[in-house]
């Protein structure tokens, strides 16, 4: 990347302004997440509430970011490294709220199962696990975007296989507990629910890891085969 | 993404230097220029690019001191456009220019367009009718100035003045378009249809442009060189020079870096 600065001042300002609202969103982000894997393995059910008003500002930073980049685009009409950095941000940003609402749904599912008077930890072995592993992934895809580190990019890519794996054979572990026990049902299906929130995390952060390396490469890497997606810098 | 076919050479610069004088200008260019495409020549004021055009038409012989070096190559013949056996005024009508400021001659509107043409001894009037027409028609003025073909040239808006230098360089069917920052003195209107009007002209004419409008190169061109202290920097396709150029001194530029 570039760290040489515009003969506009102004232009880098605004592109420095604009990077630390995406990390501050990113932040975010990662907030509710947290929450949502603590309200889930200890029932800390109060949280979900702080989880859901966050989202507000997740979605208010998300329009203010992309209405930054139109402004951006009209006024400066950015090319190379400034162009794929305001392109891969307007993406970037529609994966963190989403990446967001999946933990609002992880919560919300979190308070319906206490409120049936269940335990969600223990019917989910292992969701507590790959949460914290897309967790992991979304921190470091925001670092790589914090830093334009390409390689980390990459790294969080491959990692999604990981999670990927793990959501199946959770999957495989549910349905066999509902075989065993139809009463497990009607929880089952909500830790279902939670585990596939969880898995989409995964696939945010991955999507998030991808729009670094366009931005870093200018290689739109997404739908390539695996092996093909090693970074070349 | 929306061709695939080979490019086609139309010219191709090889191992050229240029000397104004001992100030050496051009220095060492190795360049495709593509068939029906259009080129986009980008970079710092005082790098060479004016040079580098006009050495496409031996502009540059009407100077004594100037010297070139290495070969610019025509095709389909592959003439070397610089040789010494080659007739500047031949070349003038294989390969056109057009200029930053419109510079109609003091003439009506149709003997402007009938001058190559002339030139070139073409003196039946039915001829020159049917050729000033069509190159007007091609240069999309064609409409505006039918009924006042004897006015001065001069006398015409300058959006208007630039499409009939246009024309005047069609009149001879050039293979090649050489246009120098051609729009920089017209408004955005004036600008489009320029720009507009490049598009239709590729269809039959290769083009080779400098323009200091880093929008209008990304706009109106398929390749796109950028030049730097007189060298050949990068070249490559618009697309790929503008999303992901490969040289550092390329991204400087085009992102507004330079200081
Ligand atoms: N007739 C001349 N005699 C001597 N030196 C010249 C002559 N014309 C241009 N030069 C020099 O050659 C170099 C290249 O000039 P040129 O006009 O090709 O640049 P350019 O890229 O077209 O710049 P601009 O964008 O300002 O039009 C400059 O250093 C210029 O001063
Ligand atoms: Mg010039």
């Amino acid at each position: 990347m570039n760290e040489k600065s515009h003969l506009s001042s102004q232009f880098d300002d605004e592109l420095g302004r604009l990077r630390s609202h995406v990390l501050q969103m990113g932040g975010l982000v990662e907030t509710q997440i947290s929450a949502a894997i603590d309200a889930y393995s200890k029932g800390e059910v109060a949280s979900v509430k702080h989880i859901v008003e966050t989202d507000r500002k997740v979605n208010d930073l998300e329009i203010a970011i992309d209405d930054d980049c139109a402004h951006l685009i009209a006024k400066r009409q950015p090319a190379a490294s400034d162009l794929r950095l305001v392109f891969g941000i307007s993406k970037i940003v529609t994966d963190l709220e989403r990446a967001g609402d999946e933990a609002k749904k992880i919560a919300k599912g979190v308070r319906r199962i206490y409120e049936a008077g269940q335990m969600p930890s223990q019917y989910g072995i292992g969701i507590r696990h790959i949460a914290e592993a897309a967790l992991v992934m979304l921190r470091q895809a925001l670092d790589a975007f914090a830093r334009l580190d390409a390689a980390l990019a990459v790294k969080v890519i491959q990692a999604d296989v990981d999670v990927d794996t793990e959501f199946k054979s959770i999957m495989r572990q549910l349905i066999t507990h509902m075989m065993e026990d139809p009463r497990t049902i009607t929880t089952s299906i909500d830790i279902i629910w939670i585990a596939r929130a969880v898995e989409r995390i995964g696939d945010h952060a991955k999507n998030v890891a991808e729009h670094v390396v366009f931005i870093v490469e200018g290689r739109d890497i997404r739908h390539l085969p695996k092996e093909n997606k090693e970074s070349k810098e | 993404m929306s061709n695939h076919e080979t490019p086609v050479l139309k010219a191709e610069a090889r191992g050229l230097n240029f000397y104004y004088g001992e100030a050496q200008a051009l220095k060492n260019i190795n360049m495709p220029i593509y068939d029906k495409k259009v080129t986009a020549l980008i970079g710092p004021s005082g790098c060479g690019k004016s040079t580098y055009l006009r050495s496409f038409n031996r502009m540059h012989d009407l100077y004594p001191g100037n010297r070139y070096e290495g070969e610019i190559r025509f095709f389909p013949d592959n003439t070397n456009l610089l040789g010494s056996d080659v007739d500047p005024i031949e070349v003038r009508m294989r390969v056109g220019m057009v200029f930053q400021k419109p510079n109609p001659f003091p003439k009506t509107i149709f003997e402007n367009v009938a001058y190559g043409l002339r030139v070139r001894g073409e003196n039946n009037k039915r001829v020159l009718e049917d050729k000033v027409e069509h190159a007007l028609k091609s240069a999309a003025i064609w409409e505006e100035v039918k009924n006042r073909l004897q006015d001065q040239a001069p006398n015409l808006s300058g959006g208007q003045q630039q499409r009939l230098c246009i024309a005047r360089a069609l009149a001879t069917d050039p293979e090649l378009l050489l246009f120098d920052e051609p729009t920089s003195a017209l408004d955005p209107i004036a600008t489009g249809a320029i720009e507009e009007l490049v598009h239709e002209l590729k269809k039959r004419v290769t083009i080779l442009i400098v323009t200091h409008n880093m929008q209008q190169a990304a706009r109106v061109s398929d390749y796109t060189a950028y030049m730097f202290l007189g060298e050949m920097i990068e070249f490559g396709k618009t697309d790929q020079i503008f999303i992901k150029p490969q040289d550092k001194r390329t991204e400087d530029y085009i992102t507004g870096r330079m200081g």
